[in-house]
């Protein structure tokens, strides 16, 4: 009767066929490590989000008279509305911390490179609207931090010749940062950010499947059709749309094996976000800013706007540079390389492990630059921080810069034909 | 490479608490050591705030009865103890000062306080409540060294005296109040740790659930962990 139906559903809507392909039958290579998990984090957390979310849509006033008392409305008077803020605070956060560990993940391996590149667009495509959807989020509390930092980044558009006015104009819908700005924010942030977001995850997971997830190695677990002998072949069953166009070595079906290693990930990511959610959800003042516990407030700026630390990095450039203008388009170009990363590598190797000395150095330095971009952007701007961020900014750059130059005919160690470990 | 990016994890890591380095203050906060927990202390901080504050500060976002709740005062108690002007047990902590005439008479209105401890810290109010000194060049004949040039009259100067600055910028002991300073410290004590709970009600219930959270995520890692062990083992 259950086989019956199933079977009934399965001629009209292949579900299970499409489970076997992306999750029971997917061949992923059996030697993830610890990055490997910062995808299925991130998934974590954006569920985290979208339900938490919508439970606090509830509550939630978009107007300017309304909204900071129903954030505080939330943490009194609803039931366990102050777990729901604190899971959604907490989880903003999070979002970016494991965002960046798997782009950088993907950086180390080379998971950008031939024949992924699509994939990485699609992942930086998911960055850049997490950004958006994070921006305009962290203006719903309408503190003060929220409106000034709101109307710091907004006046930017200002900088633009000749349309600048009318467009920051456009995106506020006033002249200044008003609830007509809260209540269009509110609109993006609950409904058209998410919506993107969530069909570019799953742009982003079948461009995955189609090209094949990369490890730690670099090395292909698709070899070509008859080239392995019988009894090398990874002795599970994959699905036919990867086992008859390749012979696949070194793999494991995605579940149970990843799903059972990865909920381990999960628990313990769990218990590091729950420390903070019940025990510091403020974050150091880094999660949630100080002065967001006053009311936004036109006439009084806070003491040092600087945006939420995930930010920093890319408030750093915008901020070193001395005119306006071309900070703006510093800023920007700062995510534009990002993008453009499968074609500023020309190298082959795609893991660090075989690749060349300067490459290393190379990728270590990108690192060190971009964390102290990130610090700076938490810290007042003065002489030093500006001149240590000019610095940490070419370094930013020279990372393109300098793996165009020596990818090309790189020393690179031989590539194991076969996953090592 | 494997020490390479061990080394290298470590490193990200240690930079991290960085981070908390890079913001403080520039003012000496004395350390409140106010305790959630004790709850005769946020009783008289209540019912100082009720007697000092509330005339111009609201705490509009707190209800009486949720504070009679965690206080552990019955609400009839609470009524007649703490509610002077006819409000329902339901009703948020507010006054009736007019916003725009304040501004004309402090300068500016009497902030909300119900958050201040969060906006600013626990430590901050209790410094500030004790910094008050004679400046004859402010409007209201002082001024104070945690908040410069504040607009706020000493209203507490009957119970702590009045201080005065010397040429190295000291204060010197208050004289003249009906307090003994160790008094008037548990005053500003009582109210720093009342406002902390006005701040986040919630706080004692977040952590005591912390607790249980965490706790179960650590078995459920155990179990969590065996169950990948036992599937691996065909990996293997």
């Amino acid at each position: 009767m259950i086989a019956n139906f199933m079977a009934w559903i399965e001629k009209r809507l292949p579900l299970m066929d499409a489970m076997n392909k992306h999750a029971a039958q997917y061949p992923a290579p059996k030697n993830f490590n610890f990055w490997y998990v910062f995808g299925i984090l991130a998934s974590v957390v954006l569920v985290n989000q979208i339900l938490t979310g919508i439970w606090l849509t509830m509550s939630y006033e978009p107007t300017g008279e309304g909204a900071f008392a129903s954030i505080e409305y939330i943490m009194r008077d609803v039931d366990y509305g102050w777990l729901l803020r604190y899971m959604h605070s907490t989880g903003a956060s999070a979002f970016f911390i494991v965002v960046y560990m798997h782009m950088f993940r993907g950086m180390m391996y080379g998971s950008y490179q031939k024949p992924r590149e699509l994939l990485w667009i699609f992942g930086m495509l998911i960055f850049l609207v997490l950004m958006a959807e994070a921006f305009m989020g962290y203006l719903l509390p309408w503190g003060n931090m929220s409106y000034w930092g709101a109307q710091v980044i907004i006046s930017l558009f200002g900088a633009i010749p000749i349309i600048g006015d009318d467009l920051t104009l456009w995106i506020r819908g006033d002249y200044v940062i008003s609830g007509a700005t809260l209540n269009r924010f509110f609109a993006l942030h609950v409904i058209a950010m998410p919506l993107v977001l969530v069909i570019l995850v799953f742009l982003h997971i079948l461009a995955l499947h189609e090209v094949g997830s990369n490890n730690p190695e670099g090395t292909d677990i698709k070899k070509k059709k008859g080239s392995i002998k019988p009894e090398e072949l990874s002795k599970f069953t994959f699905h036919k749309q990867y086992s008859e166009k390749y012979d696949i070595v070194d793999a494991i079906p995605f579940h149970p094996y990843y799903t059972v290693k990865d909920l381990v990930a999960v628990v313990i990511f769990l218990i590091v976000f729950c420390w903070v959610l019940f025990f510091a959800p403020e974050g150091g003042g880094y999660f949630i800013e100080a002065p967001n516990f006053e009311p936004a407030n036109n006439l009084k700026t806070p003491e040092h706007i600087v945006p939420v630390w995930y930010f920093g990095p890319f408030f750093t450039i915008l901020r070193v540079v001395p005119d306006k203008l071309l900070g703006m388009i510093t800023m920007f170009a700062a995510i534009g390389v990002l993008f453009a990363l499968p074609w500023f590598d020309r190298g082959t190797v795609k893991s660090l492990r075989f690749r060349s000395k300067a490459h290393m150095i190379n990728l270590t330095q990108f690192v060190i630059c971009f964390v102290a971009l990130g610090v700076l952007g938490t810290m007042a701007g003065t002489e030093l921080t500006n001149f240590i961020g000019r610095i940490a900014t070419l370094g930013y750059f020279g990372f393109f810069v300098a793996i165009w130059f020596y990818s090309k005919n790189e020393k690179t160690k031989p590539v194991p034909e076969r996953v090592s470990g | 490479m494997n020490k390479f990016i061990r080394a290298f994890t470590f490193g990200i890591f240690a930079l991290v608490p960085m981070l908390t380095l890079a913001s403080s203050g520039g003012v000496h906060l004395d350390k409140a050591g106010n305790d959630l927990t004790d709850k005769e202390s946020l009783k008289r901080g209540f019912e100082s705030y009720i007697n000092y504050c509330l005339g111009c500060h609201q705490l509009q976002y707190q209800r009486y009865g949720r504070t009679f709740a965690d206080l552990g005062i019955s609400d009839a108690d609470g009524v007649a103890n703490f509610m002077y002007t006819g409000e329902k047990v339901g009703d948020h902590i507010t006054n009736t000062m007019p916003a725009k005439e304040a501004a004309k008479w402090f300068g500016s209105a009497p902030p909300d306080l119900t958050l201040e401890a969060r906006l600013r810290s626990p430590d901050w109010i209790y410094t500030y409540l004790r910094s008050f000194y004679v400046d004859p060049s402010r409007p209201f004949g002082v001024n104070n060294t945690v908040f410069k040039d504040v607009g706020m009259p000493h209203v507490l100067q009957g119970l702590q005296g009045i201080r005065t600055m010397d040429e190295h910028g000291k204060l010197s002991e208050a004289t003249g109040g009906s307090m003994t300073v160790e008094e008037y410290d548990a005053f500003a004590r009582d109210l720093a740790n009342f406002l902390e709970y006005t701040a986040e009600p919630s706080k004692l219930e977040r952590q005591a659930m912390g607790y249980w959270v965490i706790g179960f995520l650590f078995i459920f890692l155990i179990f969590a962990y065996l169950l990948k062990v036992e599937y691996w083992k065909d990996v293997h």
